[in-house]
């Protein structure tokens, strides 16, 4: 079992507290439990969680040991690097694929309203929004008109479906996940494909609907200044829960520097400054983890 | 000058009818999941059928409904490989099983035999117990689509959003290839092997452009191969061409117009 020194493993020294956070970073996976997600059995509470989840592509482990807790009107937002494992993890969630080891648990009451990633629809299948949203769900236009309204996507409705914008594809995605009347709302990179301030509009829509219907969320993402602050628990994954907690504990987590490189931290920093006023953004960096993969792998996988 | 056509010309007609009508939403389907090229492999596998059927002396139809199910069966296997592309695989089973059902029917029935009519089918040679058979067969077909349409276009438009609200892709995707592979077995009487899947896409083709919901899309599919059967036969009896091949030039023909006007009212 290797079992590395947190401290010596941190690139950025900027002393990395992980008093709130959990700092299983992987190497003790297995044995150790994971803070926010330390009860064995799942949360009673929980709209889903998962335990003890394993995953294997082949020979290669994709996913270890992930627990994980989505609570009643609570944004979790799953993060990690391109290749972490994060889609996996939302598919078997979903149930669309089998755990290799490991557990999901959904009470019976639990309506998931799923957002996929990169829905291109093929212009070969002629469908309108509205067709879209009465596609399979017994709604009336009446409702569905509602629902494009809430998200506001409403101008759409006798569109095709394959010539919307990224962003009006997302809002009619989550219109026809509203239509189902969740209570979770799983989003896989809702912002891909959508412009900055696009993605700012679409974080602000999934965070007054989680206020009005009281939702649990849970968001994935790879890129980190937008999505974090409005998250209530950040986990951070590659393989591995490599630190979860509060965003600003997460940004300043030396697995989540290792991750994403040592301005990652002040991304957040610097969002959190200007609450309000995601315009002050536009001379970030753009997301270090679109950078490619120069980085050393995480030393965490040494196993 | 118009003469009342012939009984065989009415055979003819009613079952290509029959066909056009049972083919049209499992070919908007084919397009939609761009399975053209399966369906092409499907249907040559169905060649070897033939040679089978006529060695073990079995019914044809049945034949090339098994040669077609087996053959599907080895596409889903062929598909998980990662080595080559999956058209390149489509390709080498493609050719493969065109080859050996061409070699296999020589070596059964002697070098004789009339190849064309399997190949190109025979629209005139139907006989009233075909009749039964399409559309006795054909109902059968168009009520499990029918049954499975809803789940179908969903999978086709995106198959995690289908599997994660609750439709388990497994079944309406077996189903599907057995109804093609029916359709195919059907459709060789008329328009032969080689031109099957015309029969499935050139109608779906034909619809998409003016169609703005997968419902009618099906439905302008099967219009426009109506228009293409009476269309097709009437140049059949008034060339003398072959029937089959005559039905295809209709259905591209009405297919290549109306692709052509939908290009230029796009904006």
């Amino acid at each position: 079992m290797s079992s590395h020194d947190e401290a010596g493993l941190t690139p950025n020294g900027n002393g990395a507290t992980c008093a709130p956070v959990s700092c299983s970073c992987g190497h003790n996976h297995g044995h150790q439990p994971f803070a926010g997600e330390t009860a064995r059995e799942p949360d009673p509470n929980a709209l889903i969680s998962a335990r003890a989840v394993s995953m294997w592509r082949g020979s290669r482990e994709v996913l270890t040991n992930i627990n994980l807790d989505v609570k009643p009107g609570e944004i979790v937002t799953l993060i990690g690097p391109n290749g972490a494992g994060k889609t996996t993890l939302v598919r078997i969630l979903l149930g669309i694929e089998q755990p290799g080891e490991g557990r999901v648990v959904k009470p019976a009451s639990t309506r998931i309203g799923y957002v996929p990633q990169r829905f291109e629809v093929d212009s070969a299948i002629p469908m309108t929004v509205a067709s879209f949203l009465a596609l399979g769900e017994h709604t009336t236009l009446k409702d569905i008109k509602a629902a494009l309204e809430e998200t506001g996507a409403v101008k759409t409705l006798n569109q095709q479906l394959s010539k919307l914008s990224g962003g009006e594809t997302q809002r009619v995605l989550i219109a026809r996940a509203l239509l189902r009347k969740p209570n979770l709302l799983i989003l896989d990179e809702p912002a891909s494909g959508v412009d900055f301030t696009g993605e700012a509009d679409l974080y602000d829509l999934i965070d007054r609907l989680r206020a009005r219907h009281n939702l649990g969320v849970l968001l994935v993402s790879h890129d980190l200044h937008v999505v974090m602050a409005r998250s209530d628990r950040v986990i951070c994954v590659n393989g591995h829960v490599c630190c979860s907690g509060k965003p600003e504990d997460v940004s300043q987590h030396a697995a989540y520097a290792r991750i994403f490189g040592p301005q990652a931290a002040t991304v957040l920093g610097v969002y959190r400054h200007h609450h309000d006023h995601r315009h002050d953004l536009a001379g970030e960096p753009k997301p270090l983890a679109s950078k490619p993969p120069a980085d050393p792998p995480p030393p965490a996988r040494g196993s | 000058m118009f003469e009342w056509p012939e009984p065989f010309v009415w055979r003819a007609f009613f079952a290509a009818l029959g066909l056009a009508i049972i083919a049209a939403p499992l070919g908007c389907i084919v397009v939609w999941r761009r399975m053209s090229y399966v369906g092409e492999t499907l249907s040559q596998a169905g060649l070897l059928g033939v040679a089978l059927g006529l060695a073990a002396d079995i019914n044809l139809t049945l034949a090339v409904i098994l040669a077609a199910v087996a053959a599907a069966a080895v596409l889903t296997l062929l598909s998980r490989q990662k080595m080559v592309p999956i058209d390149s695989a489509l390709g080498l089973m493609h050719h493969a099983s065109l080859a050996l059902g061409i070699a296999a029917i020589a070596v059964v029935k002697g070098p004789a035999i009339d190849l064309m009519s399997y190949l190109f089918g025979d629209v005139f040679a139907v006989t009233e117990n075909d009749l039964y058979w399409i559309y006795g067969g054909g109902a059968v077909v168009l009520a499990i689509t029918l049954y499975l349409w809803q789940s179908l276009v969903r999978l086709s438009l995106h198959e995690d959003l289908a599997t994660a609200e609750g439709i388990s892709p497994r079944l309406p995707r077996a189903a599907f290839d057995l109804l093609l592979a029916v359709v195919i077995a059907v459709a060789m009487k008329i328009v032969g092997i080689l031109l099957v899947m015309a029969f499935l896409v050139v109608p779906a083709v034909a619809a998409r452009p003016l169609s703005d919901t997968p419902g009618r899309m099906a439905v302008l599919a099967a219009v426009m191969a109506i228009f293409g059967v009476i269309f097709g036969l009437w140049l059949s009896l008034w060339s003398d061409a072959p029937g089959g091949p005559s039905i295809v030039i209709a259905l591209c023909t009405i297919a290549s117009i109306s692709l052509l006007a939908g290009s230029f009212r796009r904006r």
